[in-house]
């Protein structure tokens, strides 16, 4: 069948695996998405912007402390998420109140602004950011020759969002926060401090953006617009998968990093648009997203 | 509710928008419009920088032409040919714009080239590569002036077929600048008896191209092509190194790229790389005082695109001083009798359809170690006589070349 279409299977592999590694990135930013979105209710369109602001704080750290990869990968969530909550607590927080478009204007006018700060001190063709020594070099599978880098990428982020997964849905903070999103109030009358956990939750959300940031550096230049190539792409993955479901943005994350892979085999041209057609088609099929429910 | 107000935020950031900076001016002046990127993938190459270099040139010409004062006007196309022609009709119909420069991006260089065209005012293209420009597309009005994807290839893949580049695997950016880019590149590689692989087309603009690097890792030709720019080209030249294509054996080709793509690039990843340009500020004291002049300003080193903006506004000024007029017909028709001379374009001619010939340099990205400085990346192969690099205009179909 493979040889019918002019693409022998070995390509095709390849091809999967790379789909799987862009799917990492998906992954972790609709992970953070979902997180805030389900906790929140809040559509936080400065994500792709604290995307940009993890990969530039890496490249921070190296450029003026000498502070190389792995300590941008924990200093860096740090940093991105201590921006969150002071979005969070000084802003943000006034807004729940309202409608919920009031937040994502904030919040889309937010990444403007820190995209513009970016885009007018360090331009936009970009900062090189070099991988780490212990991942320089890669691996003939056979199929396709892969990066050490991008197999940690892949492993890592598997791993964020496996242990997401569990805090939220199997612990007794998870539970926690569930409850709360569920009735404030009534949580808040247990004498749990549901403000706070707010927080806690938008601060760890954009945290995960600023460590896929970091992730990222190293595989593409560090730019202002790296956010926002990516984020309309990762909400689509939010709204397939089913808003404010944390398996279900992982899980879509994956598929459609996959999908995406093999289109630019089959159809290159049709590689940026394929993500949002799948959108059209699950909207349309199952308006509440594969993995959400109606509410 | 969440979900309407979710893809009402799916839509608003498809409209990412930058902001339109243009100055409210008309009357008894020569007007100069600076149509650029401020704010996408090509605000590097020309943006700001272009602003600037037309002020430079503006200043340097002493800001006034037949004793009227020159006003430059600025905005921001995003790389959309529709945003950028109601920008054009707006300055041209309220503002009175009396030429247009820069118009990076192809596709915004072919509208406004039209619309031009049609309305009579001078359009000076330097950003914008595509050929099509002063071939069947060519106005009496248009130029087109540094560089564009016929001198590209005919400079960069003749040199590297000769050392032995003689199959070809072809990049492409999916659009006007990249589809002529490719077919430049691919009737060179036909002419001097190289094969063409395969090509494939990526979407524009794309981060991740290790997708389409795989495919011609996987087709064996000896040279990997990129028809593509700007954030594109920096990152298919850092992923091919990651892929290791380079230490494969394969060999890499960016057909256009800029002195601020090398300079993201870095000199470890990018040396060796040959690369076009049809300017490049370390080539003699005129181009070195120039440049130290520009990165002053703007604090970089300007690129061709900028730099051809310096020239080109300059040239287009000379020729109103001697047509005594500023309008569109008489000034094309004089800037075509006039040598370009100046301290970018040291011995241009324009040719009737608008072609602006001149000498193109063919560099090779230099070792980390051979560089004395942050922008210090090319080293001279060869120059390329303008003859030999631009297309004969008697073969560009123009209907303005007799």
């Amino acid at each position: 069948m493979f040889e019918l279409i002019g693409i022998p299977p070995q390509a095709l592999f390849g091809q999967l695996l790379l789909g799987l590694i862009n799917g990492s990135f998906y992954a972790l930013l609709s992970l953070g998405l979902a997180v805030i979105f389900g906790m929140l209710n809040v559509i936080n369109f400065a994500h792709g912007a604290l995307y940009m602001l993890g990969a530039f704080v890496a490249w921070f750290l190296l450029q003026y402390l000498g502070l190389g990869y792995w300590w941008a990968l924990v200093l860096s969530p740090v940093a991105v998420g201590a921006v969150g909550i002071v979005i969070e607590k000084t802003m943000l927080q006034r807004l729940y109140k309202l409608d919920h478009l009031y937040g994502l204007l904030f919040t889309f006018g937010l990444a403007l602004i820190l995209e513009g700060i970016f885009k007018h001190f360090y331009g936009v063709s970009g900062q090189s950011y070099t991988t780490p020594d212990l991942f320089k070099g890669g691996t003939n599978l056979g199929f396709m020759f892969l990066p050490y880098y991008r197999g940690w990428v892949v492993v890592l982020s598997i791993a964020v969002c496996a242990a997401t997964w569990y805090a939220i849905e199997k612990t007794r903070l998870g539970s926690y926060l569930r409850a709360a999103t569920e009735n404030p109030r009534l949580v808040q009358s247990f004498g749990i401090n549901v403000p706070v956990m707010i927080t806690l939750t938008y601060g760890f959300g954009v945290a995960l953006a600023g460590l896929a940031g970091v992730m990222a550096a190293p595989i593409y230049s560090v730019n202002p617009l790296m956010g926002s190539n990516l984020i309309i792409v990762v909400f689509a993955v939010v709204v397939i998968g089913g808003m404010g479901s944390i398996f279900g943005a992982v899980v879509s994350g994956y598929l459609l990093g996959l999908l995406e892979g093999l289109t630019k085999v089959f159809m290159p041209e049709a590689a940026n648009i394929v993500v949002f057609v799948i959108m059209v088609v699950v909207l349309l099929l199952r308006p509440a997203g594969l993995f959400g429910r109606e509410r | 509710m969440f979900k309407k107000a979710l893809l009402a935020g799916v839509a608003a950031s498809a409209l990412i928008t930058g902001t339109a900076m243009a100055e409210g001016l008309s009357g008894d002046k020569v007007v100069v419009g600076v149509l650029t990127d401020l704010s996408g993938v090509y605000a590097d190459i020309a943006g700001k920088g272009s602003i600037a270099a037309a002020e430079m040139a503006v200043a340097d010409y002493g800001g006034t032409v037949l004793g009227k004062p020159i006003e430059i006007l600025s905005a921001d196309h995003q790389n959309k040919p529709d945003i950028a022609s109601t920008i054009a009709r707006e300055w041209i119909d309220a503002q009175g714009a009396d030429v247009i420069v820069d118009l990076v991006t192809s596709s915004v260089g072919l509208a406004v080239q039209g619309i031009g065209g049609e309305k009579g005012v001078v359009t000076i293209n330097s950003g914008a590569a595509t050929v099509r420009l002063t071939q069947k597309e060519c106005t009496a009005t248009g130029f087109h002036w540094i560089y564009d994807t016929y001198s590209l290839a005919h400079v960069t893949s003749p040199a590297v077929i000769a050392e032995g580049g003689d199959s070809w695997y072809i990049i492409t950016a999916d659009y006007a600048f990249g589809h002529s880019l490719e077919a430049d590149a691919a009737s060179v590689i036909a002419e001097k008896g190289a094969t063409l692989v395969g090509t494939v087309r990526h979407p524009f603009p794309s981060a991740d191209l290790s997708s389409y690097l795989l495919q011609a890792q996987a087709s064996g030709a000896k040279v990997i092509g990129f028809a593509n720019a700007g954030q594109d080209t920096i990152n298919s030249v850092k992923q091919a190194s990651e892929f290791g294509i380079v230490a494969g054996g394969q060999k890499l080709v960016a057909l256009l790229a800029f002195l601020s793509d090398i300079h993201s690039i870095g000199l470890e990843l990018g040396q060796g790389l040959n690369v076009t340009t049809g300017f490049y500020w370390n080539m003699d004291d005129e181009t070195r005082a120039f440049a130290e002049r520009f990165n002053e300003k703007v604090g970089r080193m300007p690129t061709m695109v900028q730099a051809s903006v310096y020239s080109s506004t300059l040239h287009y000024l000379k020729a109103v001083e001697a047509a005594g007029t500023d309008d569109g017909a008489t000034v094309a028709a004089k800037m075509k009798e006039m040598p370009v001379k100046d301290a970018v374009v040291h011995d241009g001619t324009i040719a009737a359809n608008g072609r602006m010939i001149h000498d193109m340099y063919l560099m090779e990205v230099k070792k980390p170690e051979e560089s004395t400085g942050e922008w210090d990346v090319y080293k001279l192969v060869r120059t390329v006589p303008g003859a030999e690099a631009f297309q004969d205009p008697k073969e560009s179909g123009c209907a303005l070349v007799e």
